[in-house]
């Protein structure tokens, strides 16, 4: 019973914690007032860079970093397109989402030989209590991108909600021109949260190819990204929220992984469903309005209204 | 105007009489094979890589021209298939059953040239298609009955992909395996199984393996594609052993694998255009490659087994070349095997 209990833990960690990243970076991006639809995009880069540098250079909190640079870097195509020329973002956020693969798969063929597979890494991410410890902790033995990721989202909601400069994110998301004759530089608070939310869903690509397994293929960011999109709306624009949100989809996770494989006569097929039939029953009962940021997905304009 | 237009005419008229001479080009002396890529690269580490290997291997005994297009992506398939027919080939190969409908779209329009493909068989072949299939079910009879063998805590997992056809080929070959082991030491080995329903998710693959390492399990076998790569993370962390699927996987976690079930794709293309150069009619037939085709296999060089239970594998892959042994490859075959074989 024990090690069910301990193991559900384990395995909703590793399954969230990537997620995680990604809500965290789209919940300040959409309370900055972008929409930001390209984390997708945006995981698959980072997970293709976080897997290269971490390969190349043997360091692999190199390979974080630069995943989220990466990430960052991308966003600030979304940054550009949608602060500065006020495109739609819905559009930019597609845009991401498909060049995001077809950029990491090209330069996939460029450093590996033509490959769309990279080499495993040398070293990977540490986990919390080492390598292979005895008994009960070997099934709590997360990734540190798990302890990570529960810091950033503590950090988030005491910036968000506890000093000025996540007033300022949330009210130049809120009503701009209001934030704007009080002195608040609208389009800079947008790229630093834009840019902010690349960099995290970077690391959450990283946090897949570098810490659940030690390369990147073409296949390493599956919907993860959309997940956390979800995350975002169900957790309705709180950094803990969505946190809360990857959670339970890891959880779901879990159960499937416990209970399929006959430990419940139930096939296999039905027991795959469960996260998602658990989503939309969650969603339909318990998760009132959601309250949007007003000015999620407005650009900006200055003087008009 | 009037000059661009003669431009425009002078330019068209340019580029057909062009493509026309590439069209015409064709030397009837040599052998010529083109092979499509699926989608994941030439380097794939696995099939397209293995297939361009027996190519190569094809062009050193007997100098045929051989060349690939690779496919960026599904679109690709049909006009890459097209595009190799440009230079009039003997045969096109398509690698992967994932191009098997652009195949016959291309194929029927192509009646002179012939076509091959991996991994596939067709209900109905056209005249100029050839099916090649492998006898998955023999390799992973081996590695179940190498897992027996070498468990020590008389439990082993299995990890599927999804319940398919092909699917059941691996899972009845490798239950059959592990219970000849159990039956040959006089023991009961568990096999724990579990199926990912997803061909992507490495996340939930490792979750399974975490699981089945957790509880006992010391070596898990797999063929659940990319997402397999958590298996043999897994293994990795939890100091266990993993079995590889389709290529040698050693590469992945050199202390972790036991050892992989191979499809030797490189065999089949190679062989397959050999008997179609020297003229022997190979369309409209599906051909099935086992071990006694050494299609499938297990590595010769597994660091991590004992070299006892490798020699005892091999009495058993030398059983089931000679036909005394008839690996099961679907539940309904299973439960003979299990009656006939393992219970006598």
């Amino acid at each position: 019973m024990l090690n069910t209990i301990t193991l559900i833990i384990g395995i909703t960690m590793m399954y969230a914690t990537p997620m995680a990243f990604a809500a965290l970076g789209g919940v300040i991006s959409e309370l900055s007032g972008v929409t930001n639809i390209g984390m997708e995009g945006m995981m698959t880069i980072g997970a293709f860079v976080g897997a290269s540098v971490g390969y190349f250079s043997g360091n692999p909190w190199l390979g974080v970093i630069c995943a989220g640079l990466s990430g960052g870097a991308l966003a600030l195509f979304h940054a550009i397109a949608s602060i500065e020329f006020h495109a739609d973002q819905t559009v930019s956020g597609v845009a991401l989402n498909l060049i995001g693969p077809a950029v990491a798969l090209f330069l996939c063929r460029q450093a590996f030989d033509g490959s769309a597979v990279t080499q495993p890494v040398e070293n990977k991410l540490p986990k919390l209590f080492g390598p292979n410890p005895d008994g009960i902790l070997g099934n709590l033995n997360v990734d540190m991108m798990v302890v990570i990721a529960l810091i950033l989202v503590l950090i988030a909601w005491f910036i968000l909600y506890h000093t000025k400069w996540g007033l300022r994110i949330r009210a130049v998301g809120e009503n701009p021109a209001a934030a704007d004759t009080l002195g608040v530089n609208v389009k800079l608070v947008r790229y630093i949260c834009v840019i902010l939310s690349g960099f995290l869903a970077g690391m959450g690509g990283a946090a897949v190819t570098l810490s659940i397994v030690a390369q990147f293929s073409q296949t390493s960011i599956a919907g993860q990204g959309y997940m956390a999109l979800a995350a975002v709306i169900f957790g309705r624009w709180l950094p803990h929220g969505a946190y809360l949100a990857c959670l339970l989809f890891g959880f779901a996770q879990a159960l499937t992984v416990v209970l399929g494989g006959g430990a419940v006569a139930i096939p296999t097929q039905i027991i795959a469903m469960l996260p998602y039939l658990m989503t939309i029953l969650i969603l339909v009962l318990f998760v009132g309005k959601s309250n949007a940021p007003k000015a999620d997905g407005v650009p900006y304009i200055k003087g008009r209204r | 105007m009037k000059i661009s237009r003669t431009l425009l005419a002078s330019i068209l008229a340019a580029s057909m009489a062009l493509g026309g001479c590439a069209m015409d080009e064709k030397d009837d002396d040599t052998y010529q094979v083109v092979m499509v890529t699926d989608t994941g690269g030439i380097n794939d580490q696995s099939f397209n890589q293995t297939s361009w290997k027996g190519l190569q291997d094809f062009h050193n005994k007997n100098g045929a021209i051989v060349r690939y297009l690779e496919s960026k992506q599904a679109s690709d398939f049909t006009t890459n298939l097209d595009r190799a027919t440009d230079t009039y080939p003997d045969i096109v190969w398509g690698i992967g059953f994932s191009l098997a409908d652009s195949l016959l779209q291309v194929a029927a329009m192509n009646p002179d040239i012939n076509f091959a493909i991996v991994d596939q068989a067709f209900d109905e072949t056209p005249q100029n298609v050839t099916g090649v299939v492998f006898k998955a079910e023999e390799s992973s009879f081996l590695v179940g009955y190498i897992a027996g063998l070498s468990t020590k805590t008389d439990k082993v997992g299995y990890v599927g992909a999804m319940k398919t056809f092909v699917n059941d080929q691996f899972e009845y070959g490798f239950l059959a395996g592990v219970a000849y082991a159990a039956a040959e030491l006089g023991k009961e080995i568990e096999v724990q199984e579990q199926f990912t329903e997803s061909y992507s998710d490495v996340a939930k693959a490792k979750g399974i393996a975490n699981k089945m390492f957790a509880n006992g399990c010391d070596i898990v076998f797999h063929s659940a594609g990319g997402a397999g790569f958590g298996v043999i993370e897994s293994a990795k962390e939890n100091n266990q052993f993993a079995i590889g699927v389709d290529t040698d996987q050693s590469y992945l976690a050199p202390d972790n694998v036991l050892t992989s079930g191979l499809k030797n794709v490189d065999v089949a293309v190679e062989s397959i255009s050999d008997m179609d150069r020297q003229g022997e009619e190979i369309g409209g037939k599906t051909f099935s490659y086992g071990l006694k085709e050494n299609g499938v296999g297990i590595p010769e060089n597994n660091p991590n087994m004992d070299p006892e239970v490798y020699k005892k594998a091999m009495a058993i892959q030398d059983q089931i070349i000679n036909g005394e042994l008839v690996i099961p490859s679907t539940e309904e075959t299973y439960n003979e095997f299990i009656t006939n074989v393992i219970q006598k």
